[in-house]
């Protein structure tokens, strides 16, 4: 408090100088003396009452009723001032929180990080974006033992923080399975028994599980309700969608995953995505998975990586770079 | 875009009709489970869910109905779901939950409502 009065005197000062000469000047540095004061959380009503000091320092003789009118104002203001203390005790907390999600934000995106094998004659590429600071979609790679690569992606239903809890078990069950051979059909059935026993009813969440065999380019795969991935074929040049059926894991105990094959020829690819891709919307309209198959098209003679990268960008820019869902795609290609 | 939900009682015939119109996402989610999943919980009724009218479901909406459909076997209920757009039709088909929900449609009509 001891600052503000301080500051009484040379707002008397001010105050004398604006009703003598009514200039410009005086009324920037009234502006300047505002702008400290929120900066000193003064609030509204502490000003008001230096007001009225000053006017009384600089006509005693004010008539009473001016006087009572003032006070009249100071008490207005009081609760004014009250709202205005609640505000920034609130923004604080904002702000407190904000810092604490993005430390979690920081801390899921250490413990869902995964590294891009190098596999000889394999492209790999992936890009995983959340639209808030969390991240809901997964995904993650693992060499077993004979060589195969494990490639699994997931989707757990909403966004935001109650997403990203619940990837964060998704990702430690997938941890603690043994890494001799990584069947995709007993991988679901497994982590569905997990989601099931740790969910909430109304959560849900989908994954696919592929399992690409380098020594016979075999790509062995099961879906638990995911948004079907393409596959790409190089002597045709046509997408076909990856046709797959499976519950999403999380609503019945006992269910079993089918386990498909794919025999993989030089050139052809493998694009697993989410459906933050496919139920993009841009006004009104929706994204067509023929128009995903366009864009892959287009930029079918980059690397995995860059391919993924320029797809995202344009569903980006498609959004007015604002996701409404988590964006996650993944691209395999066995090299010619 | 909101969502409207017309409930319509029949005490003698058990069973409890449910009109969708308008969008289901993340925002009016919670307005329909409020709604839906008590009327799961009568022993012996039937819902049937109108879903023509539903121009735009995510997959929050998806997680009602499951929780509905849970609801239904620990309560001995039953939840049949009447004429989805096909937008809204695919979402059931590729989460697989055409297989373990009662849904009609034009195509697979067992009787109107």
């Amino acid at each position: 408090m001891s600052t503000l009065k301080l500051d009484v005197n040379s707002y008397r000062d001010l105050l004398k100088q604006y009703i003598e000469y009514q200039d410009e000047q005086a009324l920037y540095r009234a502006e300047q003396f505002s702008k400290q004061a929120i900066q000193h959380n003064i609030s509204p009503d502490e000003i008001v009452d230096v007001y009225i000091q000053s006017l009384l320092d600089l006509y005693p003789d004010l008539s009473p009723s001016v006087k009572h009118s003032l006070n009249f104002l100071l008490e207005t203001m009081i609760s004014f001032g009250m709202a205005y203390q609640e505000f920034q005790a609130l923004r604080e907390k904002q702000l407190e929180l904000q810092s604490e999600i993005s430390v979690a934000a920081n801390m899921q995106q250490t413990l869902l990080s995964t590294t891009k094998p190098n596999i000889p004659n394999m492209d790999l590429g992936a890009i995983s974006a959340p639209a808030k600071q969390m991240n809901g979609d997964y995904y993650h790679f693992v060499e077993d033992e004979q060589g195969s690569l494990g490639i699994a992606i997931a989707d757990v239903i909403g966004k935001g923080v109650p997403a990203a809890l619940c990837m964060s078990m998704i990702k430690y069950s997938m941890e603690s399975f043994p890494h001799s051979r990584m069947e995709p059909g007993v991988i679901l059935e497994g982590m569905n028994r997990v989601v099931e026993r740790n969910v909430d009813p109304s959560m849900f969440v989908t994954m696919f599980y592929g399992l690409y065999d380098g020594r016979n380019h075999e790509f062995h795969y099961s879906s638990a309700g995911h948004e079907p991935g393409f596959y790409y074929c190089a002597a045709e040049d046509a997408f076909y969608d990856i046709e797959a059926e499976g519950l999403v894991l999380g609503v019945d105990r006992k269910v079993t995953y089918h386990q498909y094959v794919q025999q993989v020829a030089p050139g052809d690819m493998v694009i697993l995505l989410t459906d933050g891709v496919t139920e993009c919307r841009v006004n009104d309209r929706f994204i067509e998975r023929e128009e995903i198959c366009e864009v892959l098209s287009q930029y079918k003679h980059l690397s995995a990586q860059e391919m993924t990268e320029q797809v995202y960008r344009y569903f980006e820019r498609l959004q007015d770079f604002h996701l409404r869902d988590d964006f996650t795609m993944i691209i395999l290609r066995r090299d010619v | 875009m909101d969502l409207t939900i017309e409930v319509a009682h029949d005490e003698h015939e058990q069973v409890r009709k449910v009109v969708l119109i308008g969008e289901i996402d993340a925002y009016t989610a919670p307005k329909l489970k409020e709604t839906i999943v008590p009327l799961t919980e009568e022993n012996g009724v039937e819902v049937v869910i109108d879903m023509h009218a539903i121009s735009y479901m995510d997959s929050t909406g998806l997680g009602v109905f499951i929780s509905a459909l849970k609801s239904t076997k620990e309560h001995g209920s039953s939840l049949t779901f009447m004429n989805p757009q096909e937008r809204v039709y695919r979402l059931f088909k590729i989460t697989g939950l055409t297989e373990i929900m009662n849904i009609q449609t034009d195509y697979t009509v067992r009787g109107g409502m």
